[in-house]
This record gives C-alpha cells, structure tokens and sequence, in this order.
C-alpha cells in the first residue's frame, strides 16, 4: 500500500528527469529549434556509425569492385555517388565509415578526460595543500598552451606519426585527453573547494565517515552538475583535433579505417583543380557533426543558465549557477585572475554585480 | 614576502581587508599584482618547457626517429653519442633548461638551422597572420555580438548565434579550402595560395631586407601593384582563420552586453527614462567590452592552433607551416625547438594581457 502511493507521482517524472528530456520540454521557440536540430544531428551521427557497415556502398579501404579499380578522382556518378579521391576509394563509403573512427575517438578521449579530470581534482579540492597547489599550477600551464600542439606532441609521442587503427585512434584520444583534463580538473577541483566547505560534509565527518566515502558520496555527487554541459562542448572539440590531425598527416591510414581529416589532407590538392567532391563531403560530415553536438551543447548551457534563459531580474537569479558557455572562449574569462582563474567557473562570482564593482573601483580609486 | 617567491595563489591573498567572506578579491595594489603575475611566468614556462621535453624524449632519441632506417647501426650511435643522446635522462634535461635560459632551443636536425632563427625567420609571416586574422575577428565579431544582443530572441539574433555555433563547427583547414574552391577556382577573384605571387616576392626580396611583413615592406616599395597584390593573397587566410576568432567575440559581446544590460544601474537609468539606444550605447557597452582583452590573450593560444592549419591550408609560409614541413621530415628537435618557443611566446602574451587587463580593470588583484 505505501510503496504503490510511494512510487506513482515519481513514475512519470523519472521520464523527465532524464538529463535531455527534461531540459527539452523547459525549452521554448528558439532554443527549442536549436536543442531538436542538434539532437536530430546527433542522432544522424549515432546511427550512421552504428549502421556504417549497412550503409556504405563499399569498405573504406576498398580500391576495386568486380576485379575493376574505382579509378581515381573520379566524378560523382550511379556506381560511387561522391565520386572517387586521388587515392581511388569510394568517397561516400569513407565518409560514413569515418563517423565510426570519430565516434570511437569521442567515447574514448571524453571517458579518458572525465576519469583522470575527476579523480586529480577531487584529490586536489578535497585535500588541498601542496599537491592541489603543483596540480593546479599544471593544470593551468597546459591550459593555455595551445591545444593542437600538445596534441601533436602526444601523437608523436603515442604512435610516432604512423599508426594502425586502433594505435590511431588511441593516439588521438590520449592526445585529446592530454587537451581535455585541465578542463575537467578545474570544475571539479572549484566545486570539490566549494562544497568540501558545506555543512553536510561536516556533518557527514563527525558521523565518521572516512575521506573516500565523503569524497565519492558526499563531494563528488554534488558536483558533476556541469558535466554534461563540458562533455558536449569536448565532443565537438574531440572532432575537431581529430580532423585537424589527421590534416596534419597524423590521420589513419585508409587501408585502416575511415578518416574525415585523412581525407581532407589528400584533398588539398584537388582542390586547386576544381574538384570539390573529394573535400566538400567529409568536411560538411565534421561540420554537421561537430554542429549538432555544440548545438546540444549551447542549448543546454542556456536553459541551465537563467541569466540567458530570462529576459529579466536575471542577475538576481543567477543563483548558484555555473558559468559555462558552449565556445572555449566564452569561459575563458579565467585569465585576468592567472592561476586563480578557476573561481570564474564557479558561476555567479564570475560577473560581479554592479555594486561590487563600483565598490572596489572605489576602494581602489582610494588606494591609487 | 615569502609567499610571493614559492608563486602559490592561494597564500598571495592577503587576509585583511577582504569586502566579502570567502572572495579571493582583495585590495591588494596594483604593483603587487604584477610582480605577482611576471613572477608567476616562470612556473608556467618550466612546466611547459619540462611537458615537451618528457613527451618527445618519451619516444627515444630524436636521431634514431629522423634518420633511423637510413644509417647503420654504428653511425646512429656515433651520431647519437654526439649530440649527447646517451647521456643519463637528467643530466639531458637540465642541459636543455640551461641551453632554453640562454635562449637556445636546438638546432633542427633536417637543415641544421637553429630554432631560434626559424622563428626570425619565419615568425613575422605568422605575425601578419594572426594580425590579419584579429583585425577581421574585431570587425565582424564585436559590432555584430552588439546587434544581436540589442535585437536579442529577434530573428536577426538567431540567425547571427547559429552562425557563430557554424563557424565553430567549420575547422579553419576545411574553411579555408571552401573559401579557395570558391573564391579562388569557381570565381577566380582571388590567388589561390602563398603570401605574393612570384613577381612580388623577387621584388619584394630585391628591396632589400625588409621586415618580413610582406605588407609593410609592398608598402615600402611604393608600388601599388606590389601592394595589391599581398593584400589579394591575405584575404582568403584571414578570413578563414579570423572567422573562427569572430564567432567566439560575437558570442561573448552579446553574452555581455545581455548581462550587463539586466544589471541595477542600467535597470535605475531605464526607470529615469533613457532611452533604449542609449542604454546600450552608454551604460551597457564599455563595461561588456572589459572580458574581451581577457579572452584576446586566450584567442592567441588558439589563433597559433589555427595558424598551423590556415598556414598548411593556404601554403603561407609561416611557422606553422614550417612546422609541418619538419613534422613530416621527422625532425623532433625542430618540433621540440619550435614547440616549447611558442610555448614560451604564449606565457608572455598571456603575461602582457593580463597586465593590460589589470590596467582596466581595478578589480582584478591578488
């Protein structure tokens, strides 16, 4: 009897609790065509890389059908929709199977980025001292160094330039998640700060609760609030390095697996000649792609932020709201506070209201 | 004073007159933030420079990489013994920070040239670049964030924000082969590649040695045609490259300008009845601008990313473009060399933009 008059007003709302859903019925107008058109791309994404094999015409590292070769640059026509590149595989097949290698790559670099990222900022809120300090230190000079050369590095580093798929793929993702962990170990360390100081913690210690079961239940599950928001900005970003590796010359050989950015490297040339479908079709692949989940991504950054989400009374609502925005700059505005950047990710402190602002512009004026 | 010396942040903070409990704010004066912050450089270098050092030594000896199936074992571990690569891990890297101190980064194995001169070489192209690039971000990026905040959920604001998301998604190398398909192959209105055409650079290279900014020294020149002709070849990279910077401005003008517009004292100026347009022209504008110098320094990081791209894109023979080239040959200490320089080159930007930023805005103190 209880449990039934328990569980019946919870039953629907477990449905619209779900992370997406829920933030899809609070959606209105614009932000709801935005959130649908990237979630309807993403799930173009999903299912052309689940279904690749069913899909494309022919395998990615395919040259001849029939004893017959494809024949290079070839136009768009009946046997190979997209035509053919310079090195002779069907274009149509390659760009499908590459959403393969993106998504592997994606799953592998933002699973990677969140263990490492929580685990070294957990440690480093929660415990502070010395080891907080080198790591945020750390953390803060691979932040600001730009990202495509650390990558490039790790590639190096991983499969010295020339890799099979799968060392390809692992290549890219560590090099990515090199990129991707001062990220998440700032948000986590900023919130492992804030909440290490709430009561509930302190209570949670006098009742004898040791450090690791604070850490994982009383810590770490009040702060992955912006996660979702960060692992869909990274996704779109795991793309892009992905691509521009593989531009670089550190793609994955075609004989491989399927390589937006490979392929984009070999169609520079054509280019100047005026062929545009060995370039135009993986590009708009990465364009689309990465599109659909920053657009996931924006949208759920605005409805989660009620200074964008409300015309009005906005900064009073602000909250406990984190500042995230959906472009690695928008963030960014960590760096006037140097290594201490990382308190802007803590949300409301970030925009200081007008008071504050006048307050200390006149306090300063005092001093100068 | 200790506490400025072991460069932590947290023990910089001075505990008195702190407004608010728990705000890192505080009064401390402005001369102590930046001996704070210049201070603060050189962590920030050795980490980078220590970063580089362990991931490329993480793959054995430059030598073996760039020459490895090409001599016999006996001359790799003549040439390796040489150049010192079989000397104890440690005692390599602390004659590599002393070799980085005196301002040596290697000299490249490929061209036997040192990287400090590449980067002379090389560096002004890149420069002009990356100037193009932000020219074309702060015209496009902020005067639109501006429209779209002031006409914000409009359709004008829609179209400019999914814009901006497009310009994200579109990675500069795959912008710039649309921009040269069209502009350059289909519309033949512009050159396809290179900073000049021939004929300039011959008589670009005749004047003399100039400073490398090809616009300056067509300038120098006198002659219009020579002008031309370098601005023709800049605008397809800048766009390319400088589109990607004016998303993140427009997105971050009108953030600002939205929140600054919701604020008290824009709310107690509507209620004395200003008008809307002056509203956001005098109240809510300047103090939206502030986090953009902020974010400048961040976009220099990503402008240099974007760079390499854009270079190899349009074979604009800069240091990401030699970058490359000495990536394919294999030479590692190049890409080592050049790696930690640019690695340097951002710390110091980021130095200098915070600087600035401290300068317009007081409330940024340890």
């Amino acid at each position: 009897m209880t449990t039934t008059i328990d569980k019946a007003p919870q039953r629907p709302s477990v449905l619209k609790r779900l992370p997406v859903v829920h933030q899809l019925r609070s959606s209105v107008g614009l932000q709801r065509g935005m959130l649908v058109t990237g979630l309807v791309l993403v799930a173009i994404f999903l299912l052309t890389a689940a279904f690749a094999p069913l899909l494309a015409p022919y395998g990615f590292g395919q040259l001849r059908a029939d004893g017959e070769l494809f024949g290079s640059q070839q136009r768009p026509s009946s046997d190979h929709l997209l035509g053919t590149t310079v090195g002779g595989f069907d274009v149509l097949s390659r760009v499908i199977w590459g959403s393969r290698t993106a998504l592997t790559t994606i799953v592998l670099a933002v699973a990677l980025s969140i263990v490492v990222g929580i685990v070294l900022g957990l440690l480093s809120g929660y415990f502070g001292g010395w080891l907080d300090r080198v790591l945020v230190v750390i953390a803060d000079a691979i932040y600001a160094f730009p990202s495509l050369l650390l990558a490039i590095l790790a590639a190096i580093v991983i499969s010295n330039g020339q890799a099979d798929k799968w060392g390809g793929i692992w290549a890219t993702a560590i090099s990515i998640t090199v990129v991707f962990v001062p990220q998440y170990f700032r948000v986590i360390r900023a919130e492992a700060v804030r909440i290490k100081a709430e009561a509930f913690v302190e209570s949670a210690r006098v009742v004898g609760a040791g450090h690791v079961r604070i850490m994982t239940r009383h810590v770490l599950r009040n702060s992955t609030r912006t996660l979702p928001l960060i692992v869909t900005l990274n996704a779109g970003e795991a793309i892009l390095t992905l691509a521009g590796l593989g531009f670089l010359g550190f793609g994955i050989s075609p004989t491989q697996a399927g390589d937006w950015g490979y392929d984009l490297n070999k169609a520079l040339g054509d280019v100047t000649s005026g062929i545009w479908w060995t370039s135009l079709p993986p590009g708009l692949a990465i364009v689309l792609t990465v599109l659909g989940v920053s657009l996931v991504g924006e949208s759920l950054n605005d409805l989660a932020d009620p200074r964008l989400r409300t015309r009005r009374r906005a900064a009073a609502l602000a909250g406990a709201v984190g500042t995230t925005t959906a472009v690695p700059g928008g963030v960014l505005s960590a760096g006037p506070e140097g290594v201490d950047g990382v308190d802007l990710l803590e949300g409301p402190d970030a925009t200081p209201t007008p008071e504050e602002g006048a307050r200390s512009r006149g306090a300063d004026g005092d001093d100068a | 004073m200790t506490s400025i010396t072991t460069a932590e942040p947290t023990d910089l903070v001075p505990g008195a007159a702190t407004p608010t409990p728990g705000r890192r704010r505080a009064g401390g004066g402005l001369g102590r933030y930046l001996l704070v912050r210049f201070l603060l450089i050189f962590p920030t270098i050795l980490i980078l420079v220590t970063t580089v050092f362990v991931m490329m030594r993480a793959t054995g000896d430059p030598i073996t990489a760039a020459q490895g199936g090409r001599l016999t074992p006996e001359q790799l571990a003549e040439r390796i013994h040489a150049a010192g690569y079989d000397r104890p891990i440690l005692v390599q890297y602390l004659d590599y920070l002393g070799s980085i101190l005196r301002g040596d980064f290697g000299t490249t194995i490929s061209d036997n040239r040192p990287v400090t001169e590449v980067l002379t070489t090389y560096g002004a192209a890149t420069l002009e670049l990356a100037c193009y690039a932000l020219l074309v971000a702060f015209l496009v990026g902020i005067p639109l964030g501006r429209i779209a905040a002031a006409r914000r959920d409009r359709g004008i604001d829609a179209t400019f924000r999914v814009s901006a998301v497009l310009v994200y998604a579109t990675p500069v190398f795959f912008a710039g082969m649309l921009l040269k398909l069209v502009f350059s192959v289909w519309l033949d209105w512009l050159p396809v590649a290179g900073r000049a055409s021939t004929g300039t650079e011959i008589e670009l290279q005749r004047n003399g040695a100039g400073t490398g900014i090809y616009l300056i020294d067509a300038i120098s020149t006198g002659d219009p045609a020579a002008i031309q002709d370098v601005l023709e070849h800049a605008i397809l990279p800048a766009i390319a490259l400088g589109l990607l910077t004016a998303g993140v401005f427009l997105r971050l003008v009108r953030t600002n300008v939205i929140g600054t517009l919701a604020t008290g004292y824009v709310e107690a100026a509507r209620s004395r009845g200003v008008s809307e347009r002056r509203l956001l022209r005098k109240h809510a504008w300047r103090p939206a601008l502030v986090p953009i110098i902020t974010v400048i320094g961040l976009q220099i990081a990503l402008l240099l990313a974007g760079a390499v791209l854009t270079e190899t894109t349009f074979e604009w023979k800069g240091l990401g473009f030699q970058l490359v080239q000495y990536l394919q040959a294999r030479d590692y200490v190049a890409v080592q060399g050049m790696v930690a320089l640019l690695a340097v080159i951002v710390a110091l930007t980021n130095f200098v933009v915070d600087v600035i930023a401290a300068l317009v805005d007081p409330r940024i103190r340890y």
